[in-house]
């Protein structure tokens, strides 16, 4: 199958942009603008890319600890979530979630989770209300393989088989749960196994891909549509930097290893492929480039700009 | 107001099944609410009206149940979701507690989760230690949440119908010794009482009795033995946990200057003392002596019925409270 091309660019433009967004993170929280914990995506950006170009706005997505990338991917606005990891009021969430729970309910992110899957019984839950409310809509649930060991995984999996929910668990298996490689803590030959016993049909996709990944998901999201249910999508992917700003993340990793994942890093390989394929020249992806690095630098200076909330705030949104 | 004798079992099935014609967008599921009407049987004849769609048979799998009712209700629906035994929300409590308490905080206010949680407390049953807690104090502990704990069929209706309506999760609390308690129960359909509304089931001047859920019934035993005594006890209900009259708190001890504070719930770090609390802090000035508390002894409750029964509050542990304040007849 191929793709068209506006999606190939709509991709690459999306992955450019969480790229820039985490490196931008990552001088922000190091010159002590961000406080807190943060998660970086760098690396794995073929996955929120992928699966969020195959879904339309009214679609839902959970994400996780990691999860700007999703949240870019999905339509969160850079600056609003620059803001928020800063604490800002003109934050997505008003500074009231900072990095571990951006959500934008107006494009479907229902939130990004402290708690390691977190998301489970969210995305089905949206996926029970779709299909209550009779609408087509599907849910996504980004997940890690760490969170793949949670009880809920199997509980919300049976539910999602004998409901025939529409919703898609995809997992980013980048290999450790923080410090821990998952083979030491995972059982089983692999993690997209996991959905077989369900009835539920699974897929491992090279997470580096965001065309490999934009195929699986386009078709999960087919079988979802139509009422076929849920899908498995282990993504297998990897991040570059360690497990969260802080972590140089080597020591329980080899140089070998993180490099042989930098050689085939996802936005180069989609760069390759629009070049080869002729479908934009050098010079026109370049530009892309300056525009999303215009974009970044705009939302970071607003994001500066903007005031923290008023103490006066703090009581409010405990109750609707 | 139009009235009819029903059973709190039956009130409660009453404010759902009117809460559901009212509004297609809410939903009951659990363990054993089709067919069998829970294992209480309170709620046959739902499954009967509304059909599969709408009261759903669910896997025993409470983290996952509330999971998907916190997501169905973050995506526009109102779920009800029938956790069976209080002592099993203990499984969903991640659910309860980091998701849906604190979806629309972390949101900056975006979110609403309209999601009510029933569920049973109370011993009595000989049902033992993992079947007849009540672990009401865990919830009202965690911003976001609003409990409801009814002890009649009036409130449980009243308080039910506002519980499915409110666009905040609720937990609402029926103690299950309860079922068969019968009472006169307005029948208008837009019958609500609002949260965070004492009631005084009975009025008096010498002391004040709070009591909770089916405490306010020992309570009220309690009252009427005092009462030959020539003790006048007022008995006060605050219905909801969260959020909580504490102005009508205050002012009935202000007025009766003596207070008991009784609640099933274990003792130690539990409601009677954040109600004492409240009421020693509001009060103080008036008060003449000091607040005693009840509330279940701080064991797993027991098999036996004999140790059972020794670990829950009775009308008599109340009187005896009450006679250890000396109170000077008037």
């Amino acid at each position: 199958m191929s793709l068209p091309s506006e999606i190939l660019i709509k991709m690459y433009r999306a992955m450019l942009r969480i790229r820039r967004f985490e490196e931008q993170i990552w001088e922000v929280y190091t010159g002590g603008l961000m406080h807190g914990l943060a998660h970086l995506y760098i690396g794995e950006e073929a996955v929120a890319v992928g699966v969020c170009a195959a879904l339309r706005d009214d679609d839902f997505i959970t994400s996780t600890h990691r999860g700007h990338g999703h949240c870019v991917a999905k339509g969160g606005n850079l600056e609003a979530m620059m803001a928020e990891v800063m604490g800002r009021v003109t934050g997505h969430c008003r500074g009231k979630g900072g990095s571990m729970h951006i959500a934008d309910m107006s494009v479907g992110i229902l939130g990004a989770n402290g708690i390691v899957g977190g998301g489970f019984g969210i995305a089905t839950g949206a996926a029970l209300s779709a299909q209550k409310r009779g609408t087509d809509q599907v849910a996504v649930c980004f997940f890690g393989d760490g969170a793949s060991n949670q009880g809920i995984f199997f509980e919300v999996m049976n539910f999602a088989a004998i409901w025939k929910l529409p919703v898609i668990y995809v997992c980013e298996n980048n290999h450790y749960g923080e410090y821990t490689p998952t083979g030491n803590v995972t059982a089983g030959k692999s993690i997209a196994d996991r959905s077989l016993p369900f009835g539920i049909p699974s897929t491992t996709v090279d997470g580096s891909d965001a065309i490999a990944v934009y195929e699986a998901t386009a078709q999960a999201v087919e079988r979802a549509r139509k009422g076929d249910g849920a899908t498995l999508i282990e993504c297998d992917t990897y991040r570059y930097r360690g497990h969260h700003v802080g972590d140089p993340g080597e020591g329980y990793r080899s140089k070998e290893e993180i490099e042989s994942w930098m050689a085939k890093d996802p936005i180069q390989q989609l760069r390759t492929k629009i070049l080869d394929d002729n479908i934009a020249s050098g010079a026109e992806l370049d530009a892309e480039e300056r525009e999303v690095e215009k974009e970044m630098e705009n939302a970071l200076e607003a994001a500066k700009a903007a005031p923290y909330p008023d103490v006066a705030e703090v009581n409010q949104h405990v109750y609707a | 107001m139009s009235m009819r004798e029903m059973t709190y079992g039956e009130a409660v099935k009453e404010a759902i099944a009117e809460e559901m014609r009212r509004d297609p967008t809410v939903f009951l599921m659990g363990e054993d609410v089709g067919k069998a009407g829970t294992v209480f049987k309170v709620l046959t004849g739902l499954h009967d009206e509304f059909g599969d769609d709408r009261v759903i048979d669910t896997p025993i799998a409470e983290a996952g149940l509330v999971g998907l009712g916190v997501g169905a209700a973050l995506t526009g629906s109102r779920p009800i979701v029938d956790i069976m035994f209080g002592d099993f929300i203990t499984l969903a409590m991640d659910q309860i507690v980091n998701q849906a308490a604190k979806l629309r905080y972390m949101s900056g206010g975006q979110a609403i989760v309209p999601i009510t949680i029933r569920s049973t407390m109370g011993a009595g049953r000989s049902s033992a230690a993992q079947h007849s807690q009540s672990l009401h104090a865990w919830l009202a502990h965690i911003p976001g949440l609003k409990v409801a704990i009814p002890s009649t069929p009036a409130d449980a209706k009243g308080l039910f119908k506002t519980a499915v309506r409110d666009d905040n999760p609720v937990v609402i609390y029926e103690d299950k010794m309860m079922y068969a308690l019968k009472g006169m129960v307005p029948t208008e359909e837009d019958y609500t009482i609002p949260f965070g509304q004492a009631d005084i089931k009975r009025e008096g001047d010498d002391i004040t009795l709070i009591a909770t859920s089916s405490m306010v019934h020992v309570a009220l035993e309690a009252a009427d033995a005092l009462a030959e005594q020539g003790i006048s006890a007022e008995v006060v209900d605050p219905r909801t946990l969260v959020p909580l009259d504490r102005e009508t708190l205050i002012e009935s001890v202000i007025k009766t200057t003596r207070a008991v504070v009784i609640d099933e719930g274990y003792k130690s770090f539990g409601i009677t003392g954040e109600i004492a609390s409240i009421v020693y802090n509001g009060a103080f000035d008036y008060i003449d002596a000091p607040i005693a508390r009840l509330g279940a002894m701080d064991v797993p409750v027991p098999f036996s019925k004999p140790l059972e029964d020794a670990t829950i509050p009775t009308p008599e542990d109340v009187i005896h409270a009450v006679q250890d304040m000396k109170i000077i007849r008037r």
